[in-house]
């Protein structure tokens, strides 16, 4: 897999936040977008229109998400921002900082202490509860677009579930690779009815959302498409009887804090091509490294290093 | 101008709305989303009660004031039809259109429940988009009264039980017809005087042997 960086923007304008309404939306807006969050309950998987609004920050930044947390959060919410597992990217500290400065709940990156948890590419290792909300930001909320670009065509093909080019697509995977090669927004069938894309989550995330305890909301602003899964709703991805779907497995665990079985991000130490895998998950790596876990590259210079700043490339 | 600034007798028309709109009608929607989310589990709405003129039940207007607005035609029950001071309040904290048309409206509210009328007779929203139907709210309920019924789907981690009263002599069967629609089929809002329930038509229902 290819390494992507993360892209740094100019910081959304909020410098004349006071003006506005609590957590930034109008009320009219607002009540617009809880319609068709309470729709999108209702449907599980099925992608509500809805009127998006210009944000004071480019689309690329999560302003679907954003729109889904304003709609929903109250005085007494804690809200946890997270960008590829991280609280420190710019992305998740801009929108942390819009809503501590827009509604001025509290905010917190600790995933136990959230009630509400804003997300970009990962989902919590930490297993989610009944009274926790995840919203995710989704970029292209139509897992068939890439397949067919005309939305009156995808939209029939929701209608009448018929999803056969999606599994066709899946297997010129196979035949060309010898396996699904798709790694991330690994497409999903939720309640044995819609097709959904996960937001770009990788695919080692896909388990957590089938019978996840927590509401999952997904907004798309440019999109203009809100969608949820409720709590402990089945949610299966897509495969084949002798092509089983399969989570990406990682050779090693964290080298900061030990933990297998979560997703880890290749992170370069030195230009003699030194590297190590750390947990994409900030959070969860660091309550691991207090409650006395530690990785074999823990005592590492280099990677003490990467503990007090934020690691920025993705790996597998 | 407020409601406030006109009278003074709050079972009238212009009764006022909510104390701090803000607060409470982001209270109300998150009970509503946890109901419909959670289908049968009911729901506290704490703030306080909004005094509102009869047959409109307190939380029943505060789930409007938190939904309906201009963009919601709404279809009210006869009873409600036949209040000046509820279609005045109504129409003044929410302006929402009246409509005549169960099948054009986006909610429908309903004070005497038990006349409720045949639920295919709302908008069941199409193939392509099944988000155009109706949600129903039923005022007046009350969940430790009528007859038992056993939930499971989306929202549900095994099955849930549920009860409600009143509602119409054959809502149940129809209900179970309506998850049969899925994903076309209305949703339904139940209040109480202070917890609110609901079922979206995800949710398969089981009428227990009486
Ligand atoms: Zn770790």
């Amino acid at each position: 897999m290819t390494s992507s960086v993360r892209t740094v923007e100019a910081a959304p304008d909020q410098s004349t936040e006071s003006q506005y309404n609590f957590a930034y939306l109008d009320e009219q807006t607002k009540r617009m977008i809880r319609r068709a969050i309470l729709k999108g309950i209702a449907i599980p998987g099925y992608q509500v229109p809805f009127a998006s609004r210009e944000m004071p920050m480019p689309y690329g930044w999560g302003t679907g998400g954003v729109q889904v947390t304003a709609a929903i959060l109250g005085q007494e919410d804690t809200l946890k921002v997270i960008d590829q597992g991280s609280d420190d990217t710019t992305n998740a500290v801009s929108i942390r900082s819009f809503f501590e400065k827009t509604a001025g709940v509290k905010t917190t990156t600790a995933t136990a202490d959230a009630s509400i948890i804003q997300t970009r590419h990962r989902i919590p290792e930490a297993s989610l509860r009944e009274d926790q909300i995840i919203v995710f930001q989704v970029p292209i909320p139509e897992p068939l677009r890439f397949l067919e670009p005309r939305e009156t065509e995808t939209r029939t093909m929701h209608a009448l579930k018929e999803y056969g080019l999606m599994h066709v697509k899946l297997y010129e995977d196979i035949a060309r690779n010898g396996r699904i090669a798709t790694t991330y927004a690994y497409p999903v069938e939720v309640n044995d009815r819609y097709v959904m894309d996960p937001s770009p989550t990788p695919k080692f995330d896909n388990p957590k959302i089938d019978e996840m305890a927590a509401l999952q909301l997904y907004g798309a602003g440019r999109e203009k498409r809100i969608y949820a899964i409720p709590p402990f709703t089945k949610v299966k991805s897509l495969d084949f009887d002798d092509h089983p779907f399969e989570v990406q497995k990682f050779e090693r665990p964290c080298g900061l804090c030990g933990a297998a079985n979560v997703y880890l991000d290749e992170v370069i130490l030195d230009d003699k091509g030194g590297r190590m895998f750390v947990c994409s998950d900030t959070d969860y790596c660091e309550e691991r490294r207090e409650a006395g876990h530690l990785g074999d590259m823990a005592a590492d210079p280099a990677a003490v290093s990467l503990t007090t700043s934020t690691a920025g490339q993705d790996a597998s | 101008m407020t409601a406030q600034n006109f009278t003074q007798n709050s079972s009238s028309a212009l009764a006022p709305g909510f104390d701090t709109p803000v607060v409470d009608s982001q209270s109300c929607f998150r009970a509503i989303m946890n109901a419909m989310a959670r289908p049968g589990q009911t729901q506290r709405f704490t703030r306080a009660p909004l005094d509102v003129p009869a047959p409109l039940t307190p939380l029943a207007a505060a789930i409007a004031l938190t939904l309906f607005d201009y963009d919601t035609p709404i279809w009210l029950d006869p009873d409600l039809m036949e209040s000046s001071d509820a279609l005045g309040y109504l129409r003044f904290h929410t302006g929402a259109p009246v409509t005549s048309d169960a099948a054009k409206a986006t909610f429908a509210l309903l004070t005497s429940p038990r006349h409720l009328p045949d639920l295919s007779t709302f908008a069941q929203g199409s193939a392509e988009y099944p988000d155009t139907s109706t949600t129903l709210i039923l005022a007046g309920q009350n969940f430790s009264a009528g007859p038992s019924v056993s939930l499971t789907g989306p929202g549900i981690r095994s099955a849930q039980g549920f009860r409600t009263d009143p509602v119409s002599g054959g809502f149940w069967q129809q209900m179970q017809f309506n998850n049969t629609s899925f994903p076309c089929g209305v949703d339904v809002v139940f209040a109480s005087d202070d917890e609110i329930a609901a079922l979206p038509r995800s949710t398969k229902i089981t009428i227990a042997e009486s």
